[in-house]
């Protein structure tokens, strides 16, 4: 059953049953990867689809054939359903695997390869239609059954009948695109004036996610957790529910760290959960694979959120805890099999745990987009019982198009707690360069007491940090570690740089040092430290305490695999200068230090301090994406909090707001301008 | 313009008060030798006293001396002529109290990682640093013994400018400096490090050194400074935009790089000097090196970009190659279009040149052949192979770069390369177009190995313009330019002629360059014997 956990593949050979010669993904990234290796495994040739800037891309590399559907945006290639028909027809496809997103639960997509002939690896266009309306789907379930939350089950029209409905339900309220799924789209509002602005954000997101911009509004279950039911069911009324997953861990409505099983649910809930899934799926003739979700309160009452009619994202964990390939089982239903398994063989076995690592600045609202260049890139692949659901590889670029998602890094363990030590060792482990990225927060995640003792729901980020994230908080005894790790690098890299070969003319060699002074500055506090080396052995000394330091590494190495006083730890370099700086990743948070010499530090007081720009009275994008409104104009006067622009990013629209109050010096951006981070904005006076 | 005359009043204006405030007294008679020797150890190592210490570093700047200790390996500094003192006997000078033992300047030599150097730093504290005879001849002394053991020079600069009450006596010293320097040029790494005032005729010295470095905000360079420069032409500017760090590295091009402070400049110092060779007899340094020589470089065979005009960083295939990402940038934001600076190929001391696609399309014009060329002069004297990365689509058209001299300009790189002699690499990335490519260290100025990647263009033009000469007047352009791109987009015109040696797969660039590299170490190749070239200044 540990088919599915193993990081290179699927160990198992799959069953080499008839099913389709040649399946075109339509989709890019992880997911169309994920896909093609499961074709690969079942025998089934792969056309992979990709715009003009993805040609070089993962997904595109492993499939059989490629065709290019169109330029970078997604509207004019992966949402480009004529371009995908026509590849299709070019290729000879018999069918299509949509992955998640784009197409995925668009039923006129399903419903032009009907006509065509082909088979959608999905369910069919009913059910993508009954499940995807988010107002029909809550009427069904009501009908099936199945537990709904309260509220309006209609389209509202305006801002200020959306206030009136939201007087009816009570506040808080969730305002929510009818069309949508992953958090586009979405928010909540606990007054009028923020039923307003949602209403007007919510609309607009969803028009440019997904074409559609009718909304709903129901009853905010406040403090949640948000537990889904994956079920499988084929072409002949039969279903089954694959256990539960847990991905309460969100920041705004997007799931972060998942985890299969539950902490939270007991064998009795499971099944009256598992049960009304089922009993959806079957009142809409669902077949394929599908989730449904759920929203859980304290008490155990679950609450019909919505039926995802896809693969979905962290379909993973699933899969390593039952030790079924979901995507083979989509393919088998989709060519008409009947399901292979009946209820009571779907295990739970064992515990995993699935990061979402993402190309973001977690400093900024728990994961602001940022992009770039990997400029290097190492999966943890080598440890044990960890799988790595990527579709980039060193050299791929994160773009503003897509989805800034690196990769999904699932661990597995015979217990949560194992799972949970696994996935310290592979986010230490895994190097990603070039882009900021989310490992910060995910690896205090993982390790936070609440965390660990499975008392969390969907507020877990703003509760824990409710001033924001800033990144591990250092003991006195892991600060020990940090300086003493920075000072054996700087004394490492010191003793290098002596090492001329064959130079005949360094007749001088001076004489190694047997004891180093050094002063490393953390955090603006200054540190004197002694330290002594034996080989590859460091002895730092560090206010009367010793830190040991060892370990196989160099100067080159990515990781630094060490031995601190008799514990393992990975930490990385991220940086190391001519001017004694140093940067290392330790415990998922990377820290600026500097090392001087006791001479260097000395004299250090006399540098002159650089004045540091005033940064209240300039506005700046905090990542890069393209203006959707400018607010104000050269003059206005704006209050404190005051939106002054709106920047949209992957797909999400970020209210920039004034810091202080003032008059509006210049501004420097309009509409429809494209603006890398750091870009100058608004100048206030 | 006045250009020999000290131009900012050196901080040693104090009152005969403060002055007195440290006075020394050398004159008694009876004291011993050796406590005299004692004694004028002690005051040279106060250079201008206590007061004015406190103030040099009140402008957050380090003393001469501390300037050494920092860029020197600890107890390695063997100081010349501490006992040298000015030889002014006009307007009081010859008085005691304005005699320093050791003058306004500190020389010697000493060890940088375990390298010889010689060294002097100006003392700022001693009439401001300002440039005597004695000044001038310690400085001479040095650098005549550094020739002659074949060790680089590097220099502090923090001067006021000449000492005026010495008259000629110091535009002699300059003078003297200046031809050392051009004797000097080509024989021994020279630098100067900028970290005060530099005015005047003093700046010629950095000039013709190999690389001028900087400290923002405390150091300047000019020939005249702000208040000449409003006499004479009614311009109103400050130090800091007419000569500071940022004016020098970003828009003159006439220092090389700019460090935030002493601390900064002095240890990137250490840093930049373990990339040259000791002298022109020396090869290429190679240090210990952990980064695998055969490494692949996965990322490299997606950088350049589908389409052929998009843009991409130059220094993305820079890092992914060179020793551990490690790139001593050259004057990194001036002349952008073009890449250079120093980096290591296992271990191995090389020189790299690169357009840069992202910055006016990579193409060349007169500033960037000029820091090109003068990148590649010094590479080729001190022995240190060249690799070159091309992706040009050609010279910078327009009036402004045709009245400026680009032919001129244009050929100081094309000199350069052809001159060079020491192993040159070069591979080409993507557009070689027109003369550029002849310019970019090609196969026919004696490139030794030559590469193209899959995605390389040799060609004389792009396609269109190209069609449009070729099939002028014809209909059906676009079929034309398909055909052009199809016979000539591509790397085989020039590799069926032997142009380039190999079509490589850029993951692998690294892996090949450091197996030339190991081949062309025994590299032999001279010019025809001449007095000397006569490069298109």
């Amino acid at each position: 059953m540990a088919a599915y956990r193993s990081a290179a593949g699927f160990q198992r050979v799959l069953h080499a049953v008839k099913t389709f010669d040649k399946i075109l993904i339509a989709n890019r990234g992880e997911i169309a990867c994920r896909v093609i290796k499961t074709c690969k495994k079942m025998g089934i040739k792969t056309v992979a689809v990709h715009s003009d800037v993805d040609s070089s891309a993962v997904h595109v590399k492993m499939a059989d054939e490629a065709v290019c559907v169109g330029p970078a945006p997604t509207n004019k290639s992966y949402l480009n359903m004529d371009a995908i028909m026509n590849a299709i027809k070019q290729t000879g496809a018999q069918a299509v695997h949509p992955g998640y997103g784009f197409l995925s639960e668009n039923k006129e997509f399903a419903k032009r390869l009907a006509a065509e002939g082909v088979s959608f690896i999905g369910p069919d266009t009913h059910a993508i239609q009954a499940m995807g309306d988010k107002i029909e789907s809550k009427l069904i379930a009501k009908a099936a059954k199945v537990n709904t939350i309260p509220g309006y089950d209609g389209v509202v029209k305006d801002a200020e009948e959306a206030v009136k409905i939201a007087g009816e339900i009570g506040y808080p309220v969730m305002i929510k695109a009818s069309a949508g799924g992953g958090g586009k789209g979405m928010r909540i509002a606990w007054n009028d004036e923020e039923t307003r602005e949602g209403f007007r954000f919510s609309s607009q997101e969803a028009a440019s996610s997904f074409g559609d911009d009718r909304l709903l509004i129901e009853k905010f279950i406040d403090n949640p957790r948000h537990i889904e039911i994956q079920v499988l069911a084929d072409k002949h009324g039969n279903a089954l529910w694959l256990n539960e997953r847990e991905c309460s861990i969100q920041r705004r409505n997007q799931k972060v760290v998942e985890e299969a099983p539950s902490t939270f649910l007991d064998p009795d809930t499971r099944r009256a959960m598992g049960e009304q899934a089922v009993s959806l799926a079957k009142a809409v003739k669902y077949s394929s694979a599908g989730t449904v979700e759920f929203l859980v309160d304290s008490k155990k009452n679950f609450y019909f959120l919505e039926m995802n009619t896809r693969l979905q994202v962290e379909h993973p964990i699933t899969e390593c805890i039952t030790g079924l390939d979901l995507v083979q089982q989509m393919i088998r239903i989709a060519m008409g099999y009947k399901l292979q398994h009946k209820q009571s063989d779907i295990p739970i076995n064992g515990w995993a745990i699935e990061s979402r690592v993402y190309a973001e600045d977690p400093y900024k609202s728990f994961g602001l987009p940022s992009i770039g260049r990997l400029s290097q890139y190492q999966e943890p692949l080598d440890l044990h019982n960890v799988r790595v659901d990527s579709g980039i590889e060193e050299g791929s670029d994160i773009s503003i198009y897509y989805d800034p998602m690196i990769s999904k890094l699932v661990t597995y363990g015979k217990t949560r707690e194992e799972a949970l030590k696994k996935m310290e060792e592979a986010l230490d482990n895994y190097v990603i360069r070039g882009v900021t990225h989310n490992i910060p927060l995910l690896r205090e995640i993982i390790v936070h007491p609440r965390f660990v003792s499975g008392d969390i729901s969907t507020k877990f980020l703003p509760e824990v940090y409710p001033d924001g994230f800033k990144g591990h908080m250092l003991t006195a005894g892991e600060r020990r570690e940090l300086l003493a790790t920075a000072a054996a690098l700087y004394v490492a890299a010191q003793l290098r740089s002596q090492k001329f070969l064959g130079d005949l003319r360094v007749s001088v060699v001076p004489a190694e040092s047997r004891q180093w002074e050094l002063c490393v500055e953390l955090d603006k506090g200054l540190h004197m430290l002694g330290v002594s080396r034996s080989g590859n052995n460091y002895t730092v000394e560090i206010d009367g305490e010793k830190v040991e330091v060892s370990g196989e590494w160099n100067l080159a190495s990515a990781l630094l695999p060490l031995t601190i006083n008799g514990k393992h730890r990975t930490l990385q370099c991220l940086l190391r200068t001519a001017a004694g700086e140093i940067t290392l990743q330790y415990l998922g948070t990377s820290f600026k230090l500097r090392v001087l010499s006791k001479l260097a530090a000395s004299l250090s007081k006399h540098m002159p301090e650089k004045v540091p720009e005033d940064t209240s009275s300039i506005l700046r994008s905090p990542m890069p994406g393209s203006v959707v409104a400018v607010s104000v104009k050269p003059g206005d006067n704006v209050a404190e909090g005051q939106e002054i622009c709106v920047i949209e990013a992957m797909k999400m629209q970020n209210s920039m707001t004034a810091a202080k109050a003032a008059k509006v010096k210049s501004v420097h951006c309009k509409a429809g301008d494209t603006v890398g981070e750091g870009d100058l904005l608004v100048e206030l006076e | 313009v006045c250009t020999f005359l000290r131009v900012i009043p050196y901080a040693g204006a104090l009152t005969r008060s403060k002055v007195l405030q440290n006075a020394r007294c050398y004159s008694v008679s009876h004291l011993s030798v050796q406590e005299r020797i004692e004694q004028k150890r002690k005051a040279a190592l106060t250079g201008g006293g206590q007061l004015r210490i406190a103030a040099q570093h009140k402008r957050g700047k380090l003393t001469a001396r501390e300037r050494l200790e920092l860029l020197l390996d600890p107890d390695s500094f063997v100081e010349y002529d501490m006992f040298v003192e000015h030889r002014c006997s006009d307007f009081g000078m010859e008085a005691d109290h304005n005699k320093y033992p050791g003058d306004s300047v500190v020389t010697g030599q000493g060890r940088i990682n375990g390298r010889l150097v010689y060294v002097f730093s100006q003392d700022f504290t001693v009439f401001g640093g300002s440039l005597s005879g004695a000044h001038a001849q310690k400085i001479c002394k040095i650098m005549d013994q550094a020739m002659m053991v074949g060790a680089p020079v590097i220099g502090l600069n923090d001067s006021g400018g000449a000492r005026i009450q010495e008259g000629v006596e110091s535009l002699a010293g300059y003078a003297d400096i200046f031809l050392r320097n051009v004797m000097a040029s080509g024989v021994v790494p020279q630098i100067s490090l900028i970290m005060g005032p530099c005015a005047g005729g003093a700046v010629y010295s950095p000039a013709l050194t190999d690389f001028t470095f900087m400290v923002k905000d405390t150091s300047y360079l000019f020939i005249t400074g702000p208040d000449v420069v409003k006499s004479v032409t009614n311009e109103d500017v400050t130090q800091e935009e007419l000569g500071g760090a940022k004016t020098h590295t970003t828009v003159s091009g006439v220092a090389h790089r700019a460090f935030e402070n002493d601390i900064d400049a002095l240890l990137n110092l250490r840093n930049f000097f373990n990339f040259l060779p000791l002298s022109n007899k020396d090869p290429a340094p190679v240090t210990e090196c952990h980064d695998p020589r055969d490494r692949l470089v996965p990322g490299l065979d997606t950088i350049v970009p589908f389409e052929s005009t998009k843009a991409y960083d130059m220094l993305d295939i820079v890092h992914g190659i060179v020793d551990e990402r490690e790139f001593f940038e050259i004057m990194p934001n001036y002349a952008k279009n073009i890449v250079v600076g120093f980096a290591r190929m296992n271990g191995r001391t090389v020189g790299i040149v690169g357009n840069q696609p992202k910055v006016a399309s990579g193409c060349l014009d007169i500033n960037s052949s000029v820091k090109g060329a003068r990148f590649v002069r010094f590479c080729d004297a001190f022995n240190i192979p060249i690799i070159t990365f091309v992706d040009v689509p050609g010279f910078l058209p327009g009036t402004a770069q045709e009245y400026g001299g680009i032919i001129r300009h244009g050929a100081k790189l094309l000199y350069a390369f052809a001159e060079a002699t020491v192993p040159k690499i070069t591979v080409i990335t993507r557009k070689a177009y027109g003369g550029a490519y002849d310019v970019m260290s090609s196969k026919h100025l004696r490139g030794d190995v030559n590469y193209a990647w899959p995605s390389a263009e040799v060609a004389v033009m792009g396609a269109k313009g190209a069609v449009q000469i070729i099939f002028r007047g014809k209909e059906n352009q676009a079929e034309a330019e398909a055909e052009y791109v199809e016979k000539f987009a591509n790397p085989f015109p020039a590799a069926v002629r032997g142009f380039v040696d190999d079509i490589i797969q850029p993951s692998t660039t690294r892996k090949r360059i450091c197996r030339d590299l190991e081949v062309l170490a025994s590299k032999k190749q001279t010019n025809p014997w001449k007095k000397h070239a006569n490069i298109p200044l």
